[in-house]
């Protein structure tokens, strides 16, 4: 980690991790090229996700559509590629909203002692609420929408962000250097920037992957299930749900994109726990 | 002991009031008319003001909650929009199907992931050890509903052993009601597995490390005395905790399932809820498992004496 102020020595840190640590290297070189496919996914998709072509509907997989047509005869290839968007915006969107208002949260409760009782409290509520469910109570108030779907599956993350900066802080606060820097006098926010923060920046990044592959799946549950991103949107969980009827005899709507998502978690999951494997943070859990 | 026990119940009051509240003024905190939003798009004005009438949302806040609690606290959890019978009523007609999907899926993950979990540690690097890690991470990485249809096309499509969906009651026979069961079971018992595998075996690699294993083995004693008796039940607590915070990716897991399987159990009640928009069951389905899972946590808790003298006290 000290090595990380050159470029040069940060890029020859990772590469000697990710040679011990095999992980990192997959799951970053599968999910760079999922996030290129996602990029680039106007000029990949052979046809626009949303055109409909009646005469085409349920085709199997082959030539014309790679990974066959729905119900309506839209190509899912295309629909799958375009998806891949939705999953990783809501998985970016969520770790950054989830990581930033629980490092708030977390460092208030580690330094302030009469609001940490208060606030661990409420966050062991909102913990001991299935996320799942909080998700679809917020979502069926205020409607299916992208950004509501964010919000929601941010909301059920906070909880663990806000638990791992305390006990980092609270671990911390008690190392000889600081009490050193406090006693030589550094003001708060340089001893929260030069001390605190980078001392949480290796958990973060590593439950920041296990975040974005966990809101990638509610992401993908929600719109299945009918409580996640509107149906007029293609993604993952959207498609799979429009597949679920005409499984038995049409199962390549359900399975393309549900393989797609299964391999991006997989990648995120690899590269998360090859991360932690590397850089050792106490504290992160995934469950 | 008995102290024990009763500061630890004591401890989850706050959690449980705090679940009560957020549950309940999520109706609150939303933005927009909560009764214009929950009525849909083509209610008329006479739909959203009946709405708001059975919601109380007519009602100061704190008088609205403090009627609700006093109803929750007696059993009464409000009554269905849609249907305009008690959510208590709607739950516990729905009760049997996930109880057993969720019992069958503990069972199954228990049953596969604790002698996985333990032969991985014991063979720690090895071949063995590597394709069950391997399989656990994709264990957890394949969404529970990805999982299903590939089992529902293996064993019902192209095998034609077990029926595609749908549940027949346990009072219908057991063999029909296992053979319904078994798909849903393992599909929800996989991923769980997978958390409880990889548990285990990380628990077992750091109890294999201790003095005391390497005495056993000294004495000679056969080595599933030693992994089993010495090793599993000292690395029993993190095992338990896990299956007990694992068990909030059963819930959401049975939301799945039951949709996928079409069982008529609580996770189909929540999702036909969504559709209806019908928010008491909601509020109600969800404020039961926090409940649920709060006590189970609960009971984690208070086992840990079982498996570790030193924490009963």
């Amino acid at each position: 980690m000290t090595a990380q102020r050159d470029p040069t020595a940060a890029l020859a840190w990772l590469a000697g991790n990710a040679r011990r640590h095999p992980g990192i290297a997959v799951g970053t070189l599968v999910l760079a090229i999922m996030v290129l496919v996602a990029a680039a996914a106007p000029w990949i998709a052979p046809r626009d996700p949303s055109q409909i072509a009646p005469l085409q509907r349920l085709q199997a997989p082959g030539a014309g559509f790679w990974f066959g047509a729905d119900l309506i005869g839209r190509d899912v290839f295309s629909r799958t590629v375009h998806g891949a968007r939705i999953s990783i915006l809501v998985g970016l969107a969520v770790a950054a909203t989830s990581l930033s208002i629980g490092l708030l949260i977390g460092l208030l409760s580690g330094f302030v002692r009469w609001v940490d009782a208060l606030l661990m409290r409420v966050m062991d509520g909102l913990m001991a609420i299935p996320s799942i469910l909080l998700a679809v109570a917020l979502i069926a108030l205020t409607g299916a929408s992208l950004g509501n779907v964010i919000i929601a599956i941010s909301v059920a993350e906070v909880p663990r962000v806000a638990r791992l900066v305390r006990s980092v802080v609270l671990s911390i606060r008690e190392q000889p250097f600081v009490e050193a820097a406090v006693v030589a006098g550094t003001r708060f926010p340089l001893l929260l920037w030069r001390h605190v923060l980078p001392n949480t920046l290796a958990p973060l990044l590593v439950q920041g992957t296990f975040i974005f592959a966990s809101a990638v799946l509610t992401e993908a549950i929600l719109s299945f299930i009918g409580a996640g991103t509107p149906p007029s949107i293609p993604s993952w969980g959207n498609i799979i749900a429009e597949g679920r009827v005409v499984f038995q005899f049409a199962p390549h709507i359900v399975l393309f994109p549900g393989l797609a998502l299964s391999l991006m978690v997989l990648a995120v999951n690899l590269l998360g726990d090859g991360l932690r494997d590397a850089l050792d943070p106490r504290f992160v859990s995934r469950a | 002991m008995l102290s024990h026990i009763l500061r630890r119940l004591l401890a989850t009051v706050p959690v449980l009031a705090v679940v009560a509240v957020v549950v309940f003024s999520l109706l609150y905190l939303t933005p927009g008319d909560p009764a214009v939003v929950l009525a849909g798009e083509q209610a008329s004005e006479d739909d959203i003001a009946r709405l708001r009438i059975a919601l109380a949302l007519d009602q100061p806040f704190l008088t609205r909650f403090g009627l609700w609690l006093s109803g929750v606290l007696q059993g009464d959890l409000g009554t269905s929009v849609f249907s305009n019978r008690p959510v208590t009523e709607l739950i516990a007609q729905r009760l049997e199907p996930t109880i057993a999907l969720t019992l069958a899926a503990l069972a199954i993950a228990v049953a596969l992931a604790l002698p996985l979990g333990v032969l991985a540690a014991a063979r720690a690097g090895g071949m063995l050890d590597r394709t069950v890690m391997s399989l656990a991470v994709l264990g957890f990485s394949m969404p529970v509903f990805v999982l299903a249809y590939l089992l529902i096309m293996l064993f019902s499509v192209k095998l034609g052993w077990l029926p595609v969906q749908g549940y027949k009651p346990i009072a219908e026979g057991l063999w029909p009601f296992l053979r319904h069961l078994a798909l849903p079971a393992l599909a929800l018992g996989l991923a769980y597995a997978a958390l409880i595998a990889r548990i285990t075996r990380t628990a077992m690699l750091e109890v294999l490390n201790q003095d005391y294993i390497r005495t056993a083995r000294a004495k000679g004693l056969s080595e599933t005395a030693v992994l089993v008796r010495h090793g599993l039940r000292n690395a029993a607590v993190p095992v338990v905790t896990i299956v007990g915070i694992g068990f909030a990716l059963l819930i959401s897991g049975v939301v799945v399932t039951e949709t996928v399987f079409n069982l008529p159990g609580l996770g189909r009640l929540t999702v036909d809820a969504i559709l209806r928009r019908d928010y008491p069951v909601i509020q109600g389905v969800t404020l039961l498992f926090s409940a649920l899972y709060v006590l189970i946590n609960l009971a984690v808790d208070l086992s840990y004496g079982l498996f570790d003298p030193r924490i009963r006290r």
